[in-house]
């Protein structure tokens, strides 16, 4: 059942050092106030999920919180690289960084299995991708009714899931609303999850019975961040600061101005928060 | 009027869509051309972006394949694993316009490494949606910039399967669907040769040479018979495209690209 926990309460209980981590959100509602704390406290030897790792786990990485990643496209939307991932791949630094790279359908897949309880996804994928090749983890199975050739990745089981939501009500349920991405399916696959949301409501603001709902016995702890998605942005908030997205290019580029910016703007920051 | 290389590219792009098209959209050159089409002459195209947006009307481009501007304007918004086993792979996408770092004569395409994958001289950012794009839609269009460094010869890395490294493997690995059918740069269109898959100048823009589009093209590139030249865009399409660009960057605070 979910608790109400602050931000740094919630990091420091769910997210320990070698914890398989995914933190989701498909460019929109990426929980970019709850990563932060995970810098702020130390974490080490992670492995970070993500589809698409953002500017989020550039920073993660560039501050040596991973030992892993698992990813499906690693690019600073609309920009270009993501300077300090390459880094890491190119040149090992801070250190090493070992990859298992999917495409999207793979990594989307492999989700949904983790939240089905299942123990990998088979779908009509990577067929001639040398993806295939270099990812131990993609392979194939016949089809026993058809006798056709599918992809089977193994499901994503993280010891914790990290997601960004508008709303949660008093009781800890969750409203997700907008481009949804994978994160229902990463909260169900996960062990454990934390939900940073917008604020808490009364009645959540679901506008239909079929918006996606995370009852709160499948998150264990909730924290209100307002704003914990920028400079990703959360519908019906605030938008996309793609100013800010454009502007990590140089940011990040180099090592001494990354580090300098992670010092000014997060590990001598923290987050301004209020309880339910 | 007088235009670009680079607009030249975007309206031969946006031509080759029609108004029935079901278009899985990639982003960059891809996003401009299908917008392109939809603000023109294809007014009815269903556009559907990875992020799980459907049948999208954006009024700007997106930076980001996930911009609220593309879920505002959608008919509706589905989850992501939805997107891409229901409506990808369940085979409902006409047509699947994508980009790349690297595109080889059969239309394979890499937007993973330069060099070799473990040592990496460049880290690209990776498939994306891309490799089942190239295998599940009905048919690919690709468009990239005419380089000899970006149409090679052999790509360092096959990330979204064309015709395959011989021209002929798309039946040997079990896909059905009909695959690279048009590579859209700014210097020509090419298609494939209907034996042998292999990307063919069938319609050279104005201006280019012969011996321009031989320098640019990193294999010995063959010119069709009956090769043409492509009409310039018209004032309509040009008008439509710098809107559509100004519009964007007013929108992203940047400067409008050509």
């Amino acid at each position: 059942m979910a608790e109400f926990l602050t931000l740094a309460q919630a990091v420091a209980q769910y997210v320990q050092d070698g914890d398989v981590v995914a933190a989701e959100g498909f460019t929109h509602l990426i929980p970019f106030a709850a990563g932060h704390e995970i810098i702020r406290q130390g974490r080490r030897d992670l492995t970070l999920v993500r589809m698409t790792p953002d500017i989020l786990y550039d920073q993660m990485i560039g501050m040596g919180a991973a030992r892993k990643l698992i990813f499906s496209w690693g690019g600073n939307p609309g920009v270009g690289s993501l300077h300090r991932l390459r880094d890491a791949i190119e040149h090992g630094w801070p250190h090493p960084l070992e990859i298992e790279e999917h495409s999207h359908a793979g990594l989307a897949n492999a989700y949904e299995a983790g939240a089905a309880g299942m123990p990998c996804a088979i779908f009509r994928g990577y067929q001639g991708s040398e993806l295939a090749r270099v990812n131990p983890n993609i392979g194939f199975v016949i089809c026993p009714f058809t006798g056709e050739r599918l992809a089977c990745v193994p499901a994503i089981r993280p010891d914790v899931a990290i997601i960004h939501a508008q709303q949660a009500d008093r009781a800890g349920n969750i409203l997700v609303k907008g481009i949804v991405g994978v994160q229902k399916e990463a909260v169900l696959a996960a062990r454990r999850a934390i939900a940073t949301v917008e604020e808490i409501v009364d009645q959540l603001a679901a506008g239909s019975p079929n918006a996606v709902v995370l009852p709160n016995w499948t998150v264990s702890a909730v924290s209100v961040a307002p704003g914990g998605a920028r400079p990703s942005y959360a519908h019906g908030y605030y938008r996309r600061d793609n100013s800010f997205y454009v502007a990590w290019d140089a940011i990040s580029r180099d090592r001494e101005t990354f580090l300098e910016w992670m010092q000014a703007n997060v590990l001598e920051t923290h987050f301004v928060e209020t309880m339910a | 009027m007088t235009y670009s290389a680079s607009e030249m590219m975007t309206v031969a792009a946006a031509r080759a869509l029609r108004n029935e098209d079901i278009c899985f959209v990639g982003i960059g050159l891809p996003s401009a051309a299908c917008n392109l089409a939809r603000l023109t002459h294809a007014p009815g195209i269903t556009l559907i972006y990875e992020s799980g947006t459907l049948q999208t009307r954006p009024s700007v481009l997106p930076l980001s394949i996930g911009d609220g501007e593309l879920c505002e304007t959608a008919l509706t918004t589905t989850p992501v694993v939805e997107m891409f086993r229901y409506w990808l792979q369940g085979g409902r996408i006409t047509v699947g316009f994508l980009s790349g770092a690297q595109v080889d004569r059969f239309g394979n395409l890499n937007s993973t490494v330069i060099g070799d994958y473990d040592k990496p001289k460049v880290r690209l950012p990776g498939s994306g949606g891309a490799t089942e794009i190239a295998t599940c839609c009905q048919k690919t269009f690709i468009i990239v910039r005419h380089t000899p460094r970006t149409l090679v010869d052999h790509v360092d890395f096959v990330t979204s399967l064309g015709h395959g490294r011989s021209g002929l493997e798309r039946h040997a690995v079990g896909v059905k669907t009909q695959g690279p059918a048009l590579l859209v740069t700014d210097l020509c269109d090419m298609t494939p040769a209907a034996a042998t898959k292999e990307f063919t100048v069938t319609s050279i823009h104005p201006g280019v040479t012969r011996e321009r589009i031989r320098e640019s093209t990193g294999w010995t590139v063959r010119f069709a018979a009956n090769a043409t030249e492509t009409p310039p865009p018209s004032e309509t399409e040009l008008r439509a495209l710098r809107d559509l660009h100004e519009r964007t960057a007013r929108a992203h605070g940047t400067v409008a690209a050509d």
